[in-house]
């Protein structure tokens, strides 16, 4: 599964083989593409897609066949509007077309991303629901009807209608982590102040420099041999 | 004005029979989501949306009232399933019977199979016009009375009673599907059944409901990979072993249970080759099939796809024998039906008893039948105020281009939120049953 940010590759064969299937808008010669709507047309057929995808994946029990068939309509809008030279009956090419073929192809890659983690998600929330003791067939033929591990990926780009756990980010789970004893005194000299935060950061923070004095007369706080003092200042 | 001889009816010799299945207003949970004749065509069941189903039965046939003959009245309503709440995805499952089938009688009682999207259920109705009378430890009203004034014995009789008809639940076959049953089939040795959902298909024996045999499963090992979903299925007419199920790309499977317990691979696969210079962005959905149908004589299927409704020999997979276009000038509108959502519409398709006749249904209340022998095709209109008693329906036709002509209606003028998707054809005689959205229209032939 992935994260926020990350293009998933593209397999090069599998790239071969859907403009070698699929290309057809890109031959000129071919009739519906010499009829065919401009690209503007298509972007907005693409965008009517996605809405119609977003809006598929928030009801609370998506209908799969609606979910597939829009989704496989969205890949073949989008492998069309990918950039080419081949295709000259464009007669009002779209505006910065560079910075539209670079969202084009991020958010491709972020779409299959975020589609097929919804879509696994949905077999894994679907499995959830099998019944503790599925009907299993003992014996012969026939597979039994039995509960995969409920497991819940991470979903991306789609916001919390979908509703995730991680969805705040690893970030949001620290939040409620008690932080008092890095906030504690004991630890930073008062002149310097100290930034309370959820995790240490290896590298980035500033260790409070302690000399070995310090040291020891914190262990021995630690260790209850000694009572707690006003805390020495630096460079004691 | 087409006349047909022999087939054709589009008449309502009776006052159509126009029942509102629930209140009076038409709210949601009143449409109707099926419609199913039984085997003998004497019993008529409708499913709705909020669960419901009703059984019409024929009027026997009677010296005195010789003109009423055919007319369906309702002989049972009863509620088949109701919402059910998943506490563990947390959403509801809808009530709506998605599909009704009958199984053949085999005694006095008669036995139908409803489902909606998750669990099926079996259902005797059955009728009760005796009583019994006379009961020693109870009087008439059912209370107990006091033995000290027991004097006599005797022995319960049995009395007619005025005809009740009741619907018990037999079997309730349930958690066997992940997603939802979109169709359900009778086997043809009235021993099993399947139900198929988007996904899975599952083999039942009627007598055991904990289990059930998984027959095909096309579920990716990697979700990501979902490309296709089972839309209907259904089992052969006459060979118990033999089952086909189509797919939202338009193709049909048919398969074979000795070949393997698992029918992953498929002993035929009907695909037809996509027309090159129809080809559009829409072209998957507008090939997804909606039903399929084998015909009475078990030789042919039939499938309905967005725009047309095709007839396939079982003998040949490459392409149909038969194309009919439903409602082609709906092909320019594509992109308009896409964004209303109307293009992913699930029509049904029905053969008539002798396969010779085809019907499916359209927008605007209409719906279409062509002969396959003639080769031609009508139109009708199943609404109340076209349907006035003893009125022969007239055919209707949609006008395309620029001039209209008088009884035409215009591409533009269609009302599309007024489909009819479920029709059903009486097994043996020219009665059709329309449902549109939440009125139930039932025509037949003029008797001449």
């Amino acid at each position: 599964m992935l994260s926020k940010g990350l293009k998933r590759k593209r397999e090069e064969e599998e790239e071969k083989e859907t403009l070698a299937v699929d290309a057809w808008w890109l031959d000129p010669g071919h009739p519906a593409v010499a009829q065919a709507p401009p690209a503007v047309a298509s972007s907005s057929l693409f965008d009517l897609s996605v809405i119609k995808l977003h809006h598929s994946l928030r009801q609370s029990e998506p209908d799969l066949r609606h979910l597939v068939l829009v989704v496989n309509t969205l890949r073949r809008i989008q492998a069309s509007m990918a950039p080419t030279v081949a295709l000259p009956s464009v007669p009002n090419p779209p505006p910065a077309p560079s910075m539209d073929d670079n969202l084009l192809a991020s958010s491709d890659a972020a779409l299959s991303a975020s589609v097929a983690s919804l879509l696994e998600d949905l077999s894994h929330i679907e499995d959830l629901n099998q019944a503790p003791q599925p009907p299993a067939d003992e014996g012969p033929p026939g597979r039994p009807i039995g509960g995969a591990p409920p497991s819940l990926g991470a979903l991306d780009l789609l916001g919390p209608a979908t509703g995730c756990l991680l969805d705040d980010g690893l970030e949001g789970l620290f939040e409620d982590i008690d932080t008092s004893m890095y906030d504690s005194e004991l630890w930073a000299p008062a002149s310097e102040g100290f930034k309370p935060g959820p995790e240490d950061e290896p590298g980035k923070e500033e260790a409070p420099e302690l000399d070995e004095a310090e040291l020891d007369y914190l262990m021995d706080v630690l260790v209850g041999t000694q009572a707690l003092e006003r805390p020495p200042g630096p460079g004691r | 004005i087409f006349s047909f001889s022999f087939f054709f009816f589009l008449n309502n010799s009776f006052a159509p029979l126009v029942t509102i299945v629930g209140a009076l207003q038409g709210n949601n949970s009143d449409i109707i989501s099926t419609v199913e004749f039984n085997h003998t065509g004497e019993l008529l069941a409708t499913g709705d949306k909020g669960g419901r189903v009703v059984i019409f039965q024929r009027e026997q046939e009677s010296k005195n009232q010789i003109h009423r003959r055919g007319e369906y009245n309702v002989y049972s309503t009863f509620q088949s399933h109701e919402p059910e709440f998943d506490y563990l995805k947390s959403l509801e499952i809808e009530e709506k019977i998605n599909k009704i089938r009958w199984l053949p009688q085999q005694n006095a009682a008669y036995f139908l199979l409803s489902t909606n999207d998750k669990t099926v259920k079996l259902w005797k109705v059955s009728e009760r016009d005796k009583r019994p009378e006379g009961y020693n430890l109870k009087d008439e009203e059912g209370r107990l009375r006091d033995p000290a004034t027991i004097t006599t014995l005797r022995v319960p009789v049995l009395r007619p009673m005025d005809l009740m008809v009741e619907a018990t639940p037999r079997r309730v076959f349930a958690n066997a599907h992940t997603y939802h049953i979109n169709s359900i089939s009778v086997n043809s040795d009235y021993e099993t059944y399947m139900s198929a959902d988007d996904l899975r298909i599952n083999l039942w024996n009627f007598e055991i409901t904990n289990q059930s045999f998984n027959i095909v499963d096309i579920k990716p090992a990697n979700m990501e990979e979902l490309t296709e979903v089972i839309t209907a299925a259904e089992f052969h007419p006459h060979h118990c072993n033999t089952f086909v199920y189509s797919s939202s790309k338009g193709t049909i499977r048919l398969c074979d249970m000795r070949a393997s317990a698992l029918c992953d691979r498929h002993t035929k696969f009907f695909e037809e080759p996509e027309d090159p210079s129809n080809r559009s962005f829409f072209s998957e959905i507008i090939s997804s099939i909606s039903d399929v149908k084998f015909s009475h004589s078990g030789r042919y299927i039939m499938t309905r796809d967005y725009l047309t409704v095709k007839v396939w020999d079982l003998n040949m997979e490459n392409r149909p024998i038969e194309t009919y276009q439903v409602h082609d000038y709906l092909r320019s509108k594509l992109c308009s039906l896409y964004e209303n959502d109307c293009i992913f519409d699930k029509f049904e398709c029905v053969w008539n008893g002798s396969d010779s006749v085809i019907m499916t249904g359209s927008y605007n209340n209409f719906f279409r039948m062509f002969d396959r022998n003639t080769k031609r095709d009508v139109t009708l209109e199943a609404s109340r105020e076209n349907s006035k008693p003893r009125a022969i329906l007239k055919p209707r036709k949609v006008c395309v281009g620029g001039k209209r002509r008088k009884d035409e209606i215009s591409v533009d003028s269609l009302d599309f939120s007024k489909k009819i998707l479920h029709t059903a054809w009486h097994p043996s005689e020219n009665i059709i049953a329309v449902a549109a959205t939440n009125n139930l229209y039932i025509f037949q032939d003029k008797v001449n």
